[in-house]
C-alpha cells in the first residue's frame, strides 16, 4: 500500500470531526461518514488518525470502514459516474451499459481512472425507475441509457463543459 | 439467577449442549459469545425460531427441548454448512486430534456434506511465531476477543463483509508488521488449525542429527506442569523426571532447566530492584520506580509498542531463556572448550512468543543466536510421540549439570505471581541481612488478574503489584504514565494464569480447570524443592565465582541484560 503523507491541515479537520463527535468510539460511523464527506476518501493514514482519536484498534475502523459499501479507501475520481443496478434497471439492460462503460473507461467497478477523471461504481435504484436505466455522474442523471450513449456521455465530461454543473449540482 | 443463560442453566442440570464459538474460562472472565456459529441452538416451546443457547436469557416456566429432532437436524445442517466452506485436509492438519471443529462434527454424527460450492481462500501468512491459515477459519472470532478485549492489543478484527469476510489486521496486513506481541492467546482458543505455531521440530531433529553439533535443551518450568495432558494424564500431573528422560532419549546431549536461567534472573533483577530502591531511599529524583519485570517477551514487545515513553521502567534483566543461552554459548561453550557455532541451543516453552523472542538480533553474537530454536510444550509432545518414546512410563530421571541446577523459587516462574515472589524471596535476605520466617507469600498466589500485596522488609513497607492478561498490564501502566502509582514492583506476564496458560501449551480447550491444576502443580514442584532461593542455588554461585563476578557486574550487563526500543514507527 503506497504511503502518502497527510497534511497538518488534513490531521486538524479530522481531529476536529473527532472530537465534534465527543472522540467517542460509539461515534465510530457518523465520524467516518463526515471524514469522507471532507476528503472523499479514507486512506490507511486517515484511519490511523481517526483510531489514535478515538482511542481504538486500527483494524477495528478499517473492520467498519471495509465493511459498509458506502465506504471507499481509493479517491472517488473527478466525475463519480454510477450505474443504477436496481430491478427495474437491470432487466431494463443496466449490466451492459456497465460493461460498455468498464470498455471505454478501462476500470473496473470501484477503480478510478488513472487520470483521477472518472471512477466507476454501482448502486441500488435512484428512484427514477421509470427512466431505466440510470446511470449517474456526479448529481447529475442520465435516463434510458443504451450501451450506444455511453461514449457520448464520457466525452462530455472528457471535454470538461458540464464539468462545473457536474461537480456542484 | 437473573441472566443466565440456556446454555449456564442446562449445564447446572448437568445437561451438555453442544457449542462451538462460545467459550468461557471460569474466573478470568473471559467470554466468548459472539451466537454466531449456531451450534448451540435449542427448541422452546412457543418460540417460532430456534434459540441459540449461548447468548438466550432463562426465564421463569420456559419449556426447552435441548435435543428435540428439530434442534439436532437444525445443528447437523448448520455443521453441514461449516463444514462446505472448510479445507478437508485433516489427515495432515496441524490441529487434527485437538480440533474442536472436527470434535463436533464427529459428535454429531457427519458423515456426508450435502452442500457443496465455493470455498473462500486467503493467503497464509507467516510470522516469526504465528501461522494464519485463514482458509480454516471458521469466524468465531475467540481470537478476535482475546486480540481486543483480554490483551487489549488490538491486531486482529473481522474485516469485510458476507463470504470475503476474514479476520485480520488492519489493511490486511502481515502479522509481523503489526504490533501483534505474538503471545499467542489467539492460538491458544483457535477451535481450529487456522492460526498455529510456526513448526520448528524439523529443524531441531536435523541439528540432533548433525554429528558436528553439540545439542543442549533447556525446558521452561511451566512445561513440566502441563506435558502430560498431551499423554493423556490429569492436568496438573508433574512430568519433571519423565520429561528429562523423554529429552535425553530424543538425542540431546546435554538436558538442562531453564529454571537455572529463571535463578540467575532473579540474581539480576532482585539487585537492580534493590538497587533503584536504595537510590529513592536516599532520595534520588532520577531513580524509575516501580521496576517491572521482563522474563515475558509478548509483555516486552506490548510496551515497545504501546508504551514507548515508559521503555526505561523495566528491568533490563533478560528472560530466563535468553540469559541461559547466553551463558550456555559463553560459559558453557568454553568449558566443552567448542565454538558457539558448534553449539546448539534448544529450549521448549509454554510460549510461541519466545520464537520471536530468540530471533532477536540483540540475542545474537556475530549472527548466531544464543538461542537456536524455541519449541512449545505441544511441538516437544508431537516429536515424542513421532520418536515413539512410551512417554508414561519413562523413569524419572535427573537434569545434567551446571545448567540443570535450580531452586524453588525458580520453578514458581511458571505462574502468575511466581517471579515476583521468587523475587522477593532473595530481595528481602539480601536487604535485611536476616533469614525469611516464611517462604511462601500467599499473598502473592492466586489468579485474580491484578493483585497487590505489601512486604514487610523488616519494617520498610515494599509495595507489589502483579498482573496476567496483558489487558490488566495496561491499567497499571497507565496508572504508572499518570504518576498515580503505589507500586515499588510489578510482575507482568502476557497471559492469563501466566506462563501455566501459555500460547504453547497443551490445548485447554475453554477449561479454566485445567489452568488452576497447573498452578498448583508447580507451587507443589516448589514446596518439595530442598533449596528455595536462588542466591542460594550452588551453581549459581559457582557462575558468578568463576565467571560473572558480581551481580550487574560490566560481564553480567553484558551477557545478561538488554536494552528496549521504540516500535512505534
Amino acid at each position: 500500500m503506497p504511503k502518502i503523507k497527510l497534511s497538518d491541515s488534513t490531521v486538524q479537520t479530522i481531529k476536529e470531526v473527532c472530537s465534534s463527535f465527543g472522540n467517542r468510539e460509539n461515534e465510530l460511523i457518523n465520524v467516518l461518514h463526515r471524514v469522507q464527506e471532507n476528503l472523499g476518501y479514507l486512506p490507511a493514514e486517515v484511519q490511523e488518525v481517526i483510531a489514535q482519536e478515538l482511542k481504538m484498534s486500527v483494524a477495528k475502523v478499517y473492520g467498519v470502514v471495509t465493511f459498509y459499501s458506502f465506504f471507499t479507501m481509493i479517491p472517488k475520481g473527478l466525475y463519480p459516474v454510477s450505474i443504477c443496478m436496481g430491478t427495474a434497471c437491470y432487466v431494463r439492460g443496466a449490466e451492459q451499459v456497465l460493461n460498455e462503460f468498464k470498455r471505454q473507461l478501462k476500470v473496473e467497478v470501484g477503480q478510478t481512472t488513472p487520470d483521477g477523471k472518472f471512477s466507476l461504481s454501482c448502486l441500488r435504484c435512484v428512484g427514477a425507475c421509470g427512466l431505466a436505466p440510470v446511470v449517474m455522474v456526479g448529481e447529475k442523471v442520465y435516463g434510458r441509457v443504451s450501451p450506444q450513449q455511453v461514449k457520448q456521455i464520457i466525452a462530455e465530461y472528457q471535454e470538461g463543459c458540464p464539468a462545473h454543473e457536474a461537480k456542484t449540482a | 439467577m437473573q441472566g443466565t443463560t440456556i446454555l449456564e442453566a442446562a449445564k447446572s442440570i448437568g445437561i451438555n449442549i453442544p457449542t462451538l464459538c462460545y467459550m468461557k474460562l471460569d474466573d478470568l472472565n473471559i467470554e466468548n459469545k459472539p451466537g454466531g456459529c449456531r451450534i448451540c441452538v435449542v427448541e422452546v416451546k412457543g418460540r417460532r425460531n430456534l434459540a441459540p443457547a449461548c447468548c438466550t436469557e432463562a426465564t421463569d416456566g420456559m419449556e426447552i427441548s435441548t435435543h428435540s429432532i428439530r434442534a439436532i437436524n437444525a445443528r447437523r445442517t448448520v455443521m453441514e454448512l461449516i463444514l462446505s466452506d472448510h479445507p478437508s485436509d485433516c489427515l495432515v492438519c496441524a490441529k487434527s486430534g485437538n480440533c474442536d471443529l472436527q470434535n463436533m462434527a464427529h459428535r454429531l454424527g457427519i458423515r456426508e456434506i450435502h452442500y457443496k460450492g465455493e470455498q473462500s481462500t486467503y493467503r497464509e501468512d507467516t510470522s516469526p511465531s504465528i501461522i494464519r491459515e485463514l482458509n480454516k477459519c471458521i469466524l468465531c472470532r475467540r481470537c478476535e476477543m482475546m486480540c481486543n478485549d483480554v490483551q487489549t492489543v488490538g491486531v486482529l478484527s473481522a474485516i469485510n463483509r458476507g463470504f470475503t469476510s476474514v479476520v485480520s489486521p488492519a489493511f490486511e496486513m502481515n502479522l509481523d508488521h503489526s504490533v501483534c506481541t505474538y503471545c499467542g492467546q489467539c492460538v491458544a482458543v483457535c477451535p481450529t488449525g487456522a492460526l498455529t505455531e510456526v513448526d520448528h521440530t524439523g529443524a531441531v531433529v536435523r541439528a540432533l542429527s548433525d554429528p558436528g553439533k553439540t545439542v543442549i535443551v533447556q525446558t521452561a518450568p511451566a512445561v513440566r506442569a502441563a506435558l502430560g495432558e498431551e499423554f493423556d494424564m490429569e492436568p496438573g500431573t508433574l512430568v519433571t523426571g519423565k520429561l528429562v528422560s523423554a529429552l535425553r532419549r530424543l538425542g540431546f546431549d546435554y538436558v538442562f532447566d531453564t529454571d537455572f536461567g529463571a535463578d540467575l534472573t532473579i540474581m539480576e533483577e532482585g539487585t537492580e530492584l534493590l538497587n533503584r530502591l536504595k537510590r529513592h531511599l536516599e532520595g534520588d529524583p532520577t531513580v524509575k520506580l516501580p521496576i517491572l519485570t521482563s522474563c515475558c517477551p509478548a509483555w516486552v514487545k506490548f510496551f515497545e509498542h504501546q508504551f514507548p515513553d515508559m521503555k526505561e521502567i523495566p528491568s533490563t534483566a533478560r528472560s530466563p531463556q535468553q540469559m541461559f543461552g547466553s551463558i550456555a554459548k559463553t560459559y558453557f561453550a568454553e568449558k566443552l572448550g567448542i565454538k558457539r557455532e558448534d553449539l546448539v541451543v534448544v529450549s521448549i516453552m509454554p510460549c510461541v512468543a519466545k520464537k520471536y523472542e530468540c530471533g532477536r538480533d540483540e540475542f545474537a553474537t556475530n549472527g548466531n543466536p544464543d538461542v537456536d530454536y524455541a519449541l512449545t510444550t505441544r511441538e516437544l509432545a508431537a516429536l515424542i510421540k513421532v520418536s515413539n518414546i512410551k512417554f508414561n512410563t519413562l523413569p524419572s530421571e535427573e537434569f545434567d549439570n551446571p545448567l540443570g541446577e535450580s531452586t524453588g523459587a525458580a520453578v514458581i516462574f511458571g505462574t502468575t505471581g511466581g517471579v515476583i515472589e521468587a523475587a522477593v524471596r532473595t530481595a528481602y535476605e539480601v536487604f535485611t541481612g536476616k533469614e525469611l520466617p516464611k517462604i511462601e507469600f500467599e499473598e502473592l498466589r492466586g489468579m485474580d488478574g491484578l493483585r497487590k500485596a505489601t512486604i514487610d522488609f523488616n519494617g520498610l513497607p515494599i509495595n507489589i503489584g502483579i498482573a496476567h492478561g496483558l489487558g490488566n498490564a495496561r491499567k497499571l501502566l497507565e496508572e504508572i504514565r499518570s504518576g498515580n502509582s503505589w507500586f515499588h514492583a510489578i510482575e507482568i506476564m502476557s497471559c492469563p494464569g501466566g506462563c501455566i496458560g501459555g500460547g504453547g501449551q497443551p490445548y485447554h480447550h475453554g477449561n479454566a480447570e485445567i489452568l488452576k491444576k497447573r498452578q498448583m502443580a508447580i507451587y507443589k514442584e516448589d514446596s518439595h524443592k530442598k533449596l528455595r532461593k536462588s542466591h542460594e542455588n550452588p551453581y549459581i554461585i559457582k557462575l558468578y565465582e568463576e565467571f560473572l563476578g558480581k551481580p550487574m557486574s560490566e560481564k553480567a550487563h553484558h551477557l545478561l541484560h538488554t536494552v528496549y526500543f521504540d516500535r512505534t514507527r
